[in-house]
């Protein structure tokens, strides 16, 4: 067992990306505020809510019950199978932002408990190459719905990627049909997906897992869209609007279940967690009477191996 | 060597144009340099750089999705629209008669000239080409006929309405259910594998790649503009990306590479087409003796499979603790 996630302030005082400062700009309203108190705050800003990136390690902190996470395949890293250099070579970059991130990938995998209610979990780092989707987030969230399948806990996703990982070229695009195919045998097994799209969710990562939830929240303000906003003024040589592939605009077009604030995330969260319960016996979905009334105790069940 | 190429195409056009219009008998001038183009085309289509490919995928004078359903179908049913919102002409979906048995056949539509590129939008799809083609697919597993899909794109529309309409939605969900559709999936990829926008149409039990045809994650272009923002440096791109059908089948990627008339697929279209044809048939017909169950378990697998990972230590991680991985 690792219960190494701390709450969120501590976690926030350990933060690497962000220059030590007593004050933070707050890019939306660019009203200065004390670290301290936007740390307190879940990293919202106080003077106009706009919701700050979190880590992967914040948001698994912010989300999970205290000492319920473990995690998973924390030991995969990649490859270099295209032999890739751009300014440098691939390997340097990822062991750069191994050092700038404290994370091994651009994804963190476990188990945990939200209100009592256990999930399988992953959360991306934005932070780790734009969250991109290399061989070991596509093999961790492959491995995580397998998981899922197989203990019959629902699969949480909170995304936050800029799409694909340039690096790994082709194999990077096959990690949207590789996921795909592990989240359509968690579909068939019966168990629910569900995603929290956070800022960005963009490009093929968006063209994958984050849409294939059975039930999609977002952050307020994210950034949602499968091509950039740069590259589709570019395409028809207007300004977008201002709003534009925001989470309320998808809200607004039918693609998102909720838009929900980062203080009630935890809470929502368990609720759907209670309600997208899948029965432990598969047999049991959809038989009748038999199916309701009794819910399932989940209590007694042994913790992942 | 392509530019050398174009140059001496250039050229030949301007000795032609003179000839025309000042009445000068240039014949021998242009009849050498004709023979140096020859020359030059064989050069590149021994040898191709993966830059070259591209050229050579994006071809204008490629076959198109119409040539391959001609010659694969004794007659074909063209569907329409998305039951939602509307028709997309960026991808052609219907039902055609192979060997006999149907078989749904979908696939990204480019143009043949300028004008219907345009009504084509370069065979860029919208959300709704991708639920036409889903739509379709959907009914090949009701009527148990298999599904071959013909990827040529340079990505999906990466345009206002779009958005709008849930491109990132439309291809997440052809995805989804293209990995669970109880019928074989034969996908050929006869040009340009654009990213997202040809994966969209590409999750299948067989990939076929002509020789010439590219499959990448992202535009050489594109990808030259981001890493050294510089998008001439594209032809260094292409090389660094790895995405030639020859690389692909080395990842596994690929399961046959379908060869190509010298020059390309362009230079004999009639030879090209019926080299996919014949191999699109066999592997409809292997397909069709694999039992459904296998064949969706064989599809879990061949991509569960792909990707390059090992394990480490988390100590080279910094703040994760050791040991956090769990073998499974």
């Amino acid at each position: 067992m690792l219960n190494w996630l701390p709450r969120p302030k501590h976690a926030a005082a350990a933060r690497r990306d962000i220059p030590a400062g007593l004050w933070v700009k707050c890019p939306r309203c660019a009203n200065l505020v004390y670290r301290k108190e936007l740390e307190r705050g879940l990293r919202v800003c106080p003077r106009c809510g706009f919701h700050h990136r979190l880590s992967a390690q914040d948001r698994l902190a912010l989300v999970l019950d205290r000492g319920s996470f473990v995690e998973t395949d924390g030991d995969l890293e990649p490859q270099d199978p295209l032999g890739f250099v751009d300014e440098q070579p691939y390997p340097a970059r990822v062991a750069e932002y191994r050092r700038r991130t404290g994370q091994a990938e651009a994804i963190v995998t476990g188990t945990g408990t939200v209100e009592g209610a256990r999930a399988v979990v992953g959360a991306m780092e934005f932070g780790f190459m734009g969250g991109s989707l290399g061989s070991v987030v596509g093999e961790k969230i492959a491995r995580s719905a397998d998981r899922a399948r197989d203990h019959r806990w629902p699969l949480v996703l909170f995304v936050a990627s800029g799409g694909a990982r340039m690096q790994e070229g082709t194999l990077s695009l096959l990690q949207m049909a590789k996921t795909s195919v592990a989240v359509a045998r968690l579909a068939d097994a019966g168990v629910a997906l569900v995603t929290v799209l956070c800022d960005p969710t963009t490009g093929g990562v968006a063209a994958s897992f984050a849409f294939q939830g059975d039930i999609i929240i977002a952050e307020p303000g994210a950034l949602i869209g499968f091509a950039g906003p740069r590259v589709i003024e570019q395409t028809i040589r207007q300004k977008l609007p201002d709003g534009f592939q925001t989470a309320e605009f998808l809200l607004q077009h039918g693609f998102l279940d909720a838009v929900v604030p980062r203080a009630e995330l935890r809470a929502t969260l368990g609720r759907i967690l209670r309600l997208a319960n899948a029965p432990a016996d598969p047999g049991a979905a959809g038989t009748g009477a038999q199916g309701w009334g009794e819910p399932t105790d989940r209590a007694d069940e042994p913790p992942p191996a | 060597m392509d530019r050398d190429l174009a140059e001496v195409e250039r050229e030949i056009a301007d000795l032609r144009r003179i000839t025309t219009t000042q009445q000068m008998n240039l014949g021998e001038q242009i009849a050498a340099l004709e023979a140096r183009a020859e020359r030059l085309r064989e050069e590149i289509a021994r040898h191709p750089t993966a830059w070259q490919r591209v050229q050579l995928a994006r071809h204008a004078e490629r076959p198109r999705i119409g040539d391959y359903i001609a010659a694969l179908t004794s007659e074909f049913l063209e569907l329409h629209g998305d039951r939602a919102f509307g028709d997309d002409p960026a991808m052609i979906a219907g039902l055609g008669m192979v060997d006999g048995r149907p078989a749904a056949i979908v696939g990204h539509a480019k143009g043949r000239d300028t004008r219907e590129n345009i009504a084509r939008r370069f065979g860029m799809p919208n959300p709704e080409g991708y639920r036409k083609a889903l739509r379709v697919m959907t009914l090949a597993a009701k009527l148990r006929a298999p599904v071959v899909t013909l990827i040529d794109t340079a990505g999906a529309f990466p345009g206002k309405e779009a958005e709008e309409r849930g491109q990132s939605e439309a291809i997440a969900r052809s995805l989804l259910e293209m990995a669970r559709l109880r019928t074989p999936i034969v996908a050929v990829i006869t040009g340009e594998g654009g990213s997202g926008g040809a994966l969209g149409i590409g999750l299948c039990d067989v990939l076929l790649m002509m020789e010439h045809a590219v499959y990448s994650v992202i535009s050489p272009e594109g990808c030259a503009a981001i890493l050294w923002r510089d998008g001439s440096r594209a032809p260094e791109a292409a090389e660094a990306l790895r995405l030639t059908a020859h690389d692909l089948a080395e990842f596994g990627i690929v399961d046959e590479i379908i060869p190509e008339p010298p020059g390309g697929a362009h230079r004999h279209r009639d030879d090209a087409v019926a080299a996919v044809v014949e191999s699109v048939r066999r592997h409809l017909a292997a397909c069709a003796r694999r039992p459904e169950e296998s064949l969706i378990a064989a599809r879990y697998e061949k991509y569960r499979r792909i990707g390059r990972v090992r394990r480490g230590s988390a100590e080279a991680a910094g703040t994760t603790p050791a040991a956090g991985g769990q073998a499974e």
